[in-house]
């Protein structure tokens, strides 16, 4: 199959990008979307040209590290599945593809379709977490915990962390990521004692980091690799109304 | 040196003040944007039942903006806190529109919508359409300031006939038309709206978002069917 | 010569070495803590665990990995669960069970005093798993389900759907995240290790290349802890992530440090089939698939008729027929090894004739298809995916596939290796799955090391270096930030025809063939007589295209594949001297009639540390004497 790419490349954070065109000839239909960039920066090589940065690591939709926009869709075309997971059968072959880095003020660009996206991990650090220092740990079976409760605490944990919610979201909203998080450790009784400091410190870093807010488009949802559901989101309203109402009573004595 | 990610604790983590803290906050900002879209949706209702009176005839929606009327000061309060929940309904939206719009500076070359609807993509613009709609609406209806010749309409017991008033102004069919154009948008912003703050004011879940948003759409069609069926009832002589 | 190598095991009764190390193990009291820098490489389940564990202690960690984020490390690809002894299924689980499974499963290959820690603190690493809320499957009642996996006897795996490495990556992130938000670590995320440094003759330091900026700099630290997992990637296709890499283990190994074991890799016999030349990684698919589903191939060589059109007389189920008693569940080496003899004898299905069969028809017309739907669906999603065919139709096809390496570099039982002050955990050291990993034992290893042994044992080093820190003025600092200059310089100055990718796949290739699933002395000496000159090529027509001081995937490439270049060579020579078959490494020459694997408890029941000793010289092989006293050397047989 042959296809025409339009391909964003930008040398650094500071330099302005634009888009440049390239040929990908003779890619097998077995191909996935990453391996016939790989087959393209093959041929850049063989050029003497720069091969087009892109991230990746696992390869088989786990890791989050992937991450394109193709055809003005986060991980492309099809349903939950990570650029990774796309496969070239799924084009048309001559199709024109087009290929954007994630695109938002809190991801800024560090190569071609390659992004910071260390804000996750800020918004991790600032609350995502149970404290429970090693070793100090009861006996695992001794917190039970109801299947249904578990089972909906795991369709959040599922989150890969990629950012794919934030570059569909219209507003660059990070809400889904962090209404998984906050869903996941505020179902489980072990995540009891920090939930609220954690939504609230959580949801104001999300803020200071530049990301937008939500206004229940559900592109989120839609380009989610992890099905992560939107009403995740409204759990986290609630949390964050509660915990601000909880703050505002504490102040007041 | 490599760097290391900066601790958050480094970024800003705004006042100290919890309520400060909690307008500024995105979450926060959208619950305001939610509690008072719901006020404005309990008043359309409301107002949409009043307007239905005229299907009963001449004397009970008189009797109707009388008693209103006579309400006085709880009339006023009512009429302030409903232009406080529009001004920071719209106020609100406004900045929340501002941060969103800088949270993303480069713009996809390219952007392929995969769910949200032209609703949800037009709120603010139906909004301020409903806004300018609803000046135009108060300065026709309220203040009589477009048509002052409704100031002396009376009916046989010398209330003010709002019966019709209606009348005449709805026989105008351009009238008619912007005011069905203008409840279109209406219905559209809350097309979206409705199963938007559900969502906003974190009762959704996956049990009744379905529900929710089906009922959202049921919602404000209905409302548009009923603000509607005046004017066209007027217009084909049904109401006269 | 050769190095008496001393593992440092506590004496007394097994299961009491742990217990009596902790208490005899020196202390760091709080004060001291402060006072020391270590320095994790690696934010897998081992380096993330470590380095959390380690701030909570009061230590100063910085924690450096080559992803974008410390969650991304390959860890997170694991699926199917965690071992634990917990006999919360009352089904006769305990230590011993769960140690004594380990060393048999790993052929008598492993130092029993670590095993039997790893066992012990197994049952720890779930509570304070299920205490960081990872959400591990439940049953109804709301306590923790378990299954049994990779044929133990046992229902010991606790896993979270198919995503246990993910869950517990993410537990450990987490704590980790909560330790950077306290000060106490400080993480470099896309920064990659290129060297270490020693300072009178213990590891003082690294040195990083920052993968954004291209910035070389040098850290000091009072102790260096290796995390940096495995090297399965040797074989350029695998199952591992892309990234993953031997030159954090291999940059020590030419430090001093000894690399052991470097031939025991596991292969796993379910994964799908390379498709062409275009394709950069092996997608394991679960075994359970084998429960169901029949492995054939045709019986006539170059086949050229769909599956569908071979009638059952011309079909060969290979494994049913060699293994009646086993059949299609045959052991992973053996069903992997009858695999590769079968397509080696050119009957071989698919593209370039590398798969064989995986039949569901039979089991889809005895069961139905919804059955099958159930208990694979999304298995076969993702090989529908992956290869637009649609398995409920026609034949899988499957192939086995690098996944996992045994071999690390030499620790004691304090996971220091023979290099004081360097500690290597995880799949990066050697130490606790022989010539073997069981299947849901890698993610317990990790954890043991990170979360329960290094906060221990890495006091019995630094106790001893109390007043002793290095000045990172020190001229060795310089010295090998300057080698590592130059190597970059190198890299980027050769300019030749060949992209780092395609030596990388040669290679790949020719030790697949010769150091893969089965292993011959005269294909063994073959590889190590073409890798060198395959290596000198790289280094005259290498073509690295960009700079130095940015982003340039290319060049981290580059460096990689030339460290695999060189241990690919250690890897070979460890395969050719290690005259048996055992575990992972199989050669052809140690084999019963049947095909069944022969030890050689004689000369072999060793560990071997390679020593470096220059480019161009031998490396020396030293030997740890594997002693067993508490369990009795047994030959395998699955017929
Ligand atoms: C597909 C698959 C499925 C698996 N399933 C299971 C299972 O079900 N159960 C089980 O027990 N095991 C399983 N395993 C094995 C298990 O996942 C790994 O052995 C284990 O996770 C290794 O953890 P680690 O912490 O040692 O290393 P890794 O998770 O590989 O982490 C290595 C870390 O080191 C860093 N690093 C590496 N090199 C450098 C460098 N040069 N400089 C800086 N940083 C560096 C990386 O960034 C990363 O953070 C599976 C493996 C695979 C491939
Ligand atoms: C009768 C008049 C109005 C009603 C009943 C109404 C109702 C609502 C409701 C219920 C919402 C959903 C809130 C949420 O998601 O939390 C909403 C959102 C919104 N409204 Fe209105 N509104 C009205 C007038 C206006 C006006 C005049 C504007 C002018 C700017 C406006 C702009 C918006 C915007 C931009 C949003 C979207 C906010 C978001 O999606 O986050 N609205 N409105
Ligand atoms: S590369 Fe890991 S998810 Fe795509």
């Amino acid at each position: 199959m042959n296809f025409k790419l339009k391909v964003w490349r930008q040398q650094n954070e500071n330099t302005a990008g634009q888009f440049r065109d390239y040929e990908a000839i003779n890619i097998p239909a077995e191909a996935s979307f990453l391996e016939m960039l790989d087959i393209v920066n093959e041929g850049l090589i063989a050029r003497q040209e720069e091969p087009i940065a892109f991230d990746s690591d696992c390869r088989e939709g786990i890791c989050g590290m992937c991450s394109l926009v193709v055809n003005g869709i986060a991980h492309g075309p099809g349903k939950a599945k990570t650029t990774c997971q796309l496969y070239m059968r799924r084009f048309q072959d001559g199709e024109t593809i087009w290929i954007e880095p994630f695109r938002a003020a809190a991801f800024p660009i560090v190569k071609d379709l390659i992004v910071d996206r260390s804000a996750f991990d800020r918004i991790i650090q600032a609350g995502g977490y149970i404290t429970a220092r090693t070793g100090s740990a009861p006996d695992a079976n001794s917190i039970p915990i109801g299947k249904t409760v578990a089972d909906l605490a795991m369709e959040a944990a599922a989150c890969i962390g990629c950012g794919a919610c934030a570059a569909a979201c219209p507003n660059s909203s990070a809400m889904l990521f962090v209404a998984a998080k906050i869903s996941h450790l505020g179902l489980l009784p072990q995540g009891q004692p920090e939930r609220t400091s954690r939504v609230r410190n959580m949801v104001r870093t999300m803020d200071a980091l530049g990301f937008g807010s939500c206004t229940n488009h559900y592109e989120c949802e839609a380009v989610c690799p992890a099905e992560i559901s939107a009403t995740f989101i409204s759990r986290l309203n609630r949390d964050y109304a509660v915990a601000s109402i909880r703050e505002g009573l504490a102040a007041r004595g | 040196m490599p760097s290391a990610t900066a601790s958050p604790t480094q970024t800003k983590r705004g006042s100290s003040n919890p309520f400060i803290a909690f307008c500024q906050s995105s979450i926060g900002k959208k619950i305001i944007v939610g509690v008072t879209g719901v006020y404005l949706i309990v008043f359309i209702t409301g107002h949409l039942l009043g307007n239905l009176e005229i299907y009963l005839g001449q004397d009970h929606v008189n009797a109707y903006a009388q008693f209103l009327q006579g309400l006085g000061p709880i009339l006023w309060l009512e009429r302030a806190i409903l232009i406080a929940a529009v001004v920071i309904h719209i106020v609100v939206t406004i900045q929340l529109a501002a941060e969103n719009r800088a949270a993303r500076p480069q713009k996809y070359a390219h952007y392929n919508y995969q769910a949200a609807k032209p609703s949800s993509r037009t709120m603010i613009y139906s909004g301020l359409l409903v806004l300018c709609f609803v000046i135009y609406h108060l300065l026709q209806f309220t203040f009589m300031t477009t048509n002052p010749e409704y100031r002396h309409l009376e009916d046989h017991l010398h209330r003010h006939d709002v019966y019709r008033m209606m009348i005449l102004g709805f026989q105008q069919p351009i009238i008619s038309l912007f005011y069905a154009a203008a409840i279109f948008f209406l219905a559209a912003h809350l097309s979206h709206g409705f199963s938007s703050v559900v969502q906003t004011l974190g009762i959704n879940n996956q049990k009744v978002s379905g529900f929710v948003s089906n009922g959202g759409r049921w919602f404000s069609w209905l409302i548009f069917a009923g603000y509607v069926s005046i004017p066209v009832s007027i217009l084909i002589g049904l109401i006269k | 010569m050769t190095t008496q190598l001393d593992a440092r095991i506590p004496s007394g009764p097994l299961a009491d070495k742990w217990t009596k190390h902790r208490a005899e193990s020196k202390l760091v009291n709080p004060n001291n803590k402060r006072k020391f820098d270590i320095l994790v490489v690696g934010s897998g389940l081992a380096g993330a665990s470590a380095a959390a564990s380690l701030a909570e202690l009061g230590y100063h960690v910085k924690c450096f990995c080559f992803q974008d984020s410390a969650r991304r490390a390959h860890s997170i690809a694991a699926q199917g669960g965690i071992n634990a002894a917990k006999n919360y299924q009352n089904d006769g689980d305990s230590v011993f069970r769960l140690f004594y499974d380990t060393i048999k499963g790993g052929d008598f290959r492993s130092r029993e005093a670590n095993v039997y820690r790893l066992a012990e603190v197994s049952a720890n690493i779930i509570d304070q798993c299920v205490a960081q809320g990872v959400p591990f499957a439940r049953e109804y009642g709301g306590l923790l389900a378990n299954r049994s996996f990779g044929g133990a006897q046992v229902s010991r795996t606790f896993y979270a759907r198919g995503q246990t490495g993910q869950q517990l990556l993410l537990g450990a992130y987490q704590a980790l995240s909560d330790q950077i938000n306290m000060g106490g670590v400080k993480m470099f995320p896309r920064s990659e290790l290129l060297d270490l440094v020693i300072v009178d003759g213990h590891a003082k330091g690294i040195v990083v290349r920052d993968l954004k900026t291209g910035e070389i700099s040098s850290f000091p630290g009072d102790a260096v802890v290796l995390a940096t997992g495995g090297y399965g990637n040797v074989f350029y296709l695998s199952t591992n992530a892309r990234g993953c890499n031997v030159s954090a283990t291999y940059r020590a190994y030419k430090r001093g440090a000894f690399f052991a074991n470097p031939c025991y890799t596991q292969i796993h016999p379910t994964c799908i089939p390379v498709g062409g030349p275009y394709q950069s990684k092996l997608t394991l698919m679960s075994e359970s698939l084998r429960n169901d589903g029949r492995v054939w191939v045709p019986k006539n060589k170059g086949e050229s008729r769909r599956p569908d059109q071979i009638p059952e007389a011309e079909r060969d189920y290979y494994l049913e027929r060699k293994y009646p008693s086993f059949g299609n569940l045959a052991p992973r080496d053996i069903a992997s090894r009858s695999a590769k003899e079968v397509c080696d004898e050119g009957r071989g299905v698919g593209p370039g004739g590398l798969g064989v069969y995986l039949d569901f028809a039979e089991s889809i017309r005895r069961l139905g298809e919804q059955t099958i739907r159930e208990r694979y669906g999304n298995l076969f999603d993702i090989y529908h995916n992956i290869t637009g065919e649609n398995a409920y139709q026609v034949p899988m096809r499957i192939y086995p596939a690098v996944h996992y390496t045994m071999g690390g570099l030499w620790v004691d039982y304090n996971l220091m290796s023979n290099v004081p002050g360097l500690h290597v955990l995880g799949e990066a050291n050697f130490s606790d799955h022989g010539a073997n990993r069981l299947g849901a034992s890698a993610l317990m290893q990790g954890l043991a090391d990170g979360y329960f042994v290094i906060p221990c044992t890495i006091a019995n080093y630094l106790a001893t270096q109390l007043g002793k820190k290095v000045s990172p003025d020190r001229p060795e600092f310089r010295a090998v930030e300057e080698e590592v200059r130059g190597r970059v310089k190198k890299l980027l100055s050769i300019k030749g025809k060949r992209s780092a990718t395609s030596f990388h796949q040669e290679l790949g290739l020719l030790v697949w063939e010769q150091c893969g699933m089965a292993r011959s002395r005269d294909g063994l000496k073959d590889a190590l007589q073409k890798i060198g000159p395959l290596r000198e090529e790289f280094w005259e027509n290498l073509n690295v295209l960009g700079g130095q001081q940015e982003l340039n995937q290319s060049l981290e490439q580059a460096g990689r594949v030339a460290d695999f270049l060189e241990f690919a060579e250690l890897m070979c020579l460890d395969a050719l001297e290690r005259e048996e078959s055992c575990g992972g490494h199989f050669r052809v020459e140690y084999q019963t009639e049947e095909g069944e694997a022969v030890r050689n408890d004689k000369d072999f029941c060793h560990v071997t540390a390679w020593q470096y000793t220059g480019p161009d010289s031998k490396p020396v092989a030293n030997i740890e004497p594997l002693v067993f006293e508490n369990v009795k050397l047994a030959q395998r047989s699955y017929k």
